[in-house]
């Protein structure tokens, strides 16, 4: 049977019909989830998709962490449910605290969309487990508050764990230690600023993407 | 009351109506208009809202064609693109708003041409800026170009629809008066278009959206219909109407968006309509007028942000993301549910009345309430404000000296003594603008901005499946305009075409946006009238029906017009899109083709960016257009890459349209996307290298001659200006320089005129 | 004399603010009914050199109007203190 995915849809959210749309080309069973729901346990995995969350108003993420989803999702990540924040769904993450630091605005202090090339650091997230550690992937940046932050201590233990899932081949906008995705300790939840959905078809001139959502269905994974 | 006598000036003549135009309003009444009722033909009868100036050339303009639903008069056209899907497009500029908040007002024209794409039933799907400021070595050129960018930005990324190009001008013309206008489309399932129109007396009429404020209360009449009194925007006169200023809220207006579409897919709403110039007046007044039925309001139900608004306030505020929608009152709870779910607010604020019996036909009154069963404080026939705003023929002269400015052509001036200097100074990439732009959501956008023409996936939540894409082009010149209106906006017309085939599209439609002067000057109205007559023949010729227009008059400062700018904006489509069209930049070792009309070229040099901008020589003559061979040049190229969208031909490694620049620049692009130089020649001086002559495309490819006896076999001249390769760009006695300082000087034009002293208002 | 300057930069009466109301909305689920008139500005901190505290303030307010607040939306007020033992 075909893995089912949910698509977490907040008020702001703009880009759940691009995610179901890459995850049903890696042959997932995606649906949408509003952000009222309070059950997530019939699927196999959860996205966050990017946007503008209530608006990104306050700070990106700030408001949707009270949603009545988040709750759940938290429920749900504790178990080993494998979460996946991407763009403003990461900012979310953070902000909701299931991953460590936060996301600053760019260096330039401007919104930055086009490709982006990013390294493999880490294979043992939910999202990389079938991607050999080094690989590189053209996938897209759309954000303006990318910049991930953290204290030192927390780097450290992100670097000591392996925690580090991706990281940036030239740093668009500042990024503490190059880094564009991050996962928590077991590995199930994770949250990066590229779009994979993005890099999804030839003629939008990448297919990278697809190779991380294919770990995260689970088709490919040893 | 008509406020009486005294030195105080009439009350009509303060809201902008003139003495005529108050005699016509007393006539429609048959009685004095009280406050309220002048506050509202004063807004719907402004220039912005009733195109009293512009009404009788607009009707020159060829508006049927097969395909087409919807044609101009509605929020936006629409027209039959196959597979049981329609497209929606249309254009309008928020230039005034922009010259004063800069941010705020790009923001909100983006915001206002959303929902005229979604009050048709569509998903709107791109947005295309052409703008058009100062030399940004002025700190206010910079103060207002990131401004604009920025809101733009910040609006089209967080409401969820991506640009995916526009144009970008820096002119001294435009210092006083920037320009700002913006192309939405959206596509829908054909099942599901709607019209602006109220039916069915006893249904409810219903406010969603944001509360209604004080903002840019008469900002129609007093910011759009008047120039401004100082040279700069900022003088005292400008200061007083800077309370009209309105902020932009794109979370609302996304939330507006889904909770539109949802009521229009459920069938909950018979119609609904934007509120944008002219707020409540407008929207009731038009839905009413449109669909020949009356409509009651009551205005203590209207959601208010501020305390102690006065009705007229109540009738006339901008406030924007706000809907008008009819429901029958069956379906209210249906739709209260909805906007619950979408935290839309949605307020019962009047009913659909039956037509009343009149002299003649009956007539649908517009009559407003301050509370319900409370007396009638305004009365006045609703299609009266939509359609009964006088139409003027205005006076309209030539310059008096265009003899003698036609005679003075730049091909008399000296050749320059180092042409790759005068191109390296015209090559500038906009990159910096787009890069802060979301371009790719809905995953559509196969080709975005900086190519000719974007091309996207004829795709989107909630359509039936296609294999086709659709392209989109905006396109404008001032430069050509200025020389000769009529002429360089027919070449506008080509332009778009050629653009749209060189990603594989055949147009089908175009819109405009006509910015330009005062009306009340005998000048500007004959460029008005002479461009749309360039517009109308260039139209007719490619056989492409006008779906939708907007005029913005009274772009002057200190008495100074700008140039004539009618900015085209054209809608293609690709019949297959299986593949990435190849694109600008060529691969080594290919042969570089220039297509062209038949016969020797026209070397005239008026109006291109080489005259004006290198050598300050704003006269002479234009290139000729051909449109006959126009069309067939344009229809081979959308042949040749339309074969290559569709996953064959093999024919075209490149192709990119000369065009501003003249064909020097497009060999310069086509070197800098593909970081591939070139070796070429048998150019006929810097005449040939920077004229703007029409109907030239660049094809680059591995099989010349089959490219040649295709052309032969079209009607098409094709000549071999050489091959690409290497890492320096040279085409024989004119050119030689080094891809990276072309590749450079690109780049670097923008954040270089950025990177000095900041800015300032 | 150095002195220590605070402007804060709000929207103008009756203009619009989106990211306020929004913020607003959200409270009582966090059980902050008791909490309304919600409204978002903007803070900027900076020192400047002047002979006096009136002329500081001036220069305060000058740079507030200048570029700090935009007179179309917003207004500002400024405070200053002597950063001076």
């Amino acid at each position: 049977m075909a893995p089912r995915v949910g698509v977490v849809v907040f008020p702001g959210t703009n880009c759940e019909h691009d995610v179901v749309l890459a995850l049903e080309r890696v042959g997932a069973d995606a649906e949408l989830v509003w952000h009222a729901a309070t059950r997530l346990d019939h699927l196999d995995a959860v996205v966050v998709p990017g946007g503008f969350a209530h608006g990104d108003y306050l700070r990106p993420g700030a408001l949707a962490r009270f949603s009545p989803v988040m709750g759940a999702l938290s429920r749900f990540a504790a178990v080993g449910g494998p979460v996946v924040g991407i763009c403003n769904g990461f900012q979310v993450l953070t902000e909701a605290g299931l991953l460590p630091g936060a996301l600053q605005k760019n260096r330039d202090l401007r919104f930055m969309c086009g490709p982006v090339s990013v390294t493999v650091a880490s294979s043992r997230s939910v999202l990389t487990r079938a991607v050999p550690a080094g690989t590189e992937l053209l996938l897209a940046i759309n954000n303006f508050d990318g910049s991930y932050v953290c204290t030192p201590e927390t780097l450290a233990q992100l670097r000591d764990e392996d925690r580090v899932v991706l990281r940036y081949c030239q740093n668009p906008n500042g990024s503490l230690d190059d880094i564009a995705g991050i996962c928590n300790r077991a590995g199930n939840v994770v949250g990066l600023m590229p779009h994979p959905e993005r890099a999804s078809s030839e003629l939008l001139g990448s297919t990278d993407g697809l190779v991380l959502l294919r770990s995260l269905v689970g088709v490919g994974v040893p | 009351m008509a406020e009486a006598g005294g030195d105080v000036e009439p009350l009509h003549r303060a809201l902008g109506l003139t003495d005529e135009e108050l005699d016509r309003v007393i006539d429609i009444l048959g009685r004095e208009p009280n406050h309220l009722e002048l506050a509202m033909y004063a807004v719907m009868w402004s220039e912005h809202c009733s195109y009293k100036s512009s009404r009788v050339h607009l009707a020159r303009l060829p508006t049927e064609g097969p395909g087409v639903l919807v044609g101009p008069g509605e929020n936006a056209g629409v027209l039959d693109v196959g597979d049981g899907i329609a497209v929606a497009i249309r254009i309008e500029s928020h230039n005034h708003p922009s010259a004063v908040e800069p941010h705020q007002g790009a923001a909100t024209g983006v915001g206002g041409i959303i929902r005229d794409i979604f009050t048709m039933g569509a998903r709107p799907l791109a947005l295309m800026d052409p703008l058009f400021f100062g030399p940004l070595d002025q700190p206010r050129q910079r103060w207002l170009f990131e401004g604009v960018v920025g809101g733009i930005a910040a609006y089209g990324n967080a409401v969820g629809v991506p640009t995916v190009g526009g144009e970008l001008t820096f002119d001294p013309a435009y210092s006083q008066n920037p320009l700002v206008n913006v192309l939405c489309m959206g596509a829908l399932p054909i099942a599901r278009l709607v019209l602006g129109r109220a039916s069915g007396p006893g249904n409810l009429v219903v406010l969603l959206g944001a509360p209604t404020g004080r903002d840019g209360i008469g900002g129609v009449s007093v910011l759009a219909s008047a120039g401004f009194a100082g040279s700069d925007g900022a003088g005292p006169a400008d200061q007083a109407k800077r309370p009209s200023v309105q902020v932009a809220d794109p979370y609302e207006e996304k939330r507006l968006i889904e909770a539109c579409l949802e009521l229009l897919d459920l069938g909950l709403v018979v119609a609904v309509q934007d509120l944008g110039g002219a707020g409540l007046t407008c929207a009731a007044s038009e839905t009413a007028a449109r669909g020949g039925v009356g409509m009651e309001l009551d205005l203590s139900a209207v959601p208010r942000r501020a305390a102690g608004m006065a009705s007229w306030e109540v009738m006339t505020s901008e406030s924007q993301e706000r809907m008008l929608a009819i429901v029958a009152p069956e379906h209210w709870d249906a739709l209260v549910e909805v906007c619950a779910r979408w935290e839309v607010r949605a307020a019962v604020v009047g009913r659909v009345t039956e037509p009343e019996p009149a002299a003649g036909r009956p007539v649908g009154r517009l009559r407003v309430r301050e509370h319900p069963g409370g007396p009638v404080v305004a009365d006045v026939p609703a299609a009266s404000l939509a359609d009964g705003a006088p139409r003027y023929r205005r006076p309209m002269a030539p310059p008096a000296d265009l003899a003698s400015r036609r005679a003075a052509g730049p091909e008399a001036l000296p050749p320059p003594a180092d042409c790759t200097a005068d191109l390296l100074a015209l090559a500038g990439d906009a990159a910096w603008v787009w890069r802060q732009y979301d371009h790719q959501l809905f995953l559509n956008t196969v080709v975005g901005p900086g190519g000719d023409a974007a091309l996207l996936r004829l795709a989107g939540p909630g359509l039936p499946a296609s294999r086709r894409g659709v392209a989109l082009t905006t396109d404008a010149n001032p430069r050509w305009c200025a020389v000769d209106p009529r002429a360089g906006t027919a070449l506008l017309v080509a332009e778009a075409v050629a653009n749209l085939a060189c990603v594989g599209a055949r147009a089908i439609a175009v819109v405009n946006c006509c910015n330009f002067g005062n009306p009340e000057h005998p000048e500007v109205m004959w460029q008005l009238s002479e461009a749309i007559d360039g517009m109308a023949e260039a139209c007719t010729a490619l056989g492409l029906p006008v779906v939708g227009g907007n005029v913005s008059l009274y772009n002057e400062s200190g008495g100074v017009d700008i140039p004539p700018t009618p900015v085209i904006g054209g809608l293609g489509v690709v019949e297959r899109l299986e593949r990435r069209p190849p694109g600008t930049g060529w691969a080594a070792g290919s042969t570089v083709v220039l297509l062209h009309p038949p016969g020797p070229p026209d070397l005239t040099l008026g109006g291109s960016r080489w005259a004006v901008e290198r050598r300050g020589q704003r006269t002479g003559t234009l290139p000729a257009l051909d449109l006959a061979a126009h069309r067939r040049v344009a229809s081979l190229v959308a042949e040749l890459v339309g074969a290559e969208v569709a996953g064959g031909g093999g024919l075209v490694d490149a192709v990119h349209d000369v065009s501003a620049g003249g064909l020097g620049l497009a060999l310069a692009e086509m070197a800098v996307a593909a970081g591939v130089g070139a070796r070429l020649g048998g150019l006929a001086g810097h005449a040939e290298l920077f004229t703007e002559a029409p109907s030239r495309v660049v094809v680059a490819t591995t099989r010349p001659a089959e490219l040649a006896a295709r052309a032969a076999a079209a009607g098409v001249g094709a000549r071999v200006l050489g091959e690409a390769g290497g890492d320096v760009l040279v085409v024989d006695d004119v050119v030689e320089v080094e891809l990276a300082a072309l590749c450079a000087a690109a780049a670097g034009a923008i954040p270089a005129a950025l990177g000095e002293a900041g800015w300032g208002r | 004399m150095r002195f220590a300057a605070r402007v804060e930069v709000r929207l103008r009466p009756g203009i619009a603010d989106p990211e306020g109301a929004t913020i607003e909305r959200a409270l009582p689920a966090l059980g902050f009914e008791d909490v309304s008139a919600l409204a978002t500005g903007r803070v900027f901190r900076f020192e400047v050199e002047a002979a006096t505290e009136a002329r500081a303030r001036e220069r305060a307010e000058a740079l507030a109007g200048a570029l700090l607040a935009n007179p179309v939306l917003e207004e500002a007020s400024v405070s200053v203190c002597s950063l001076e033992a």
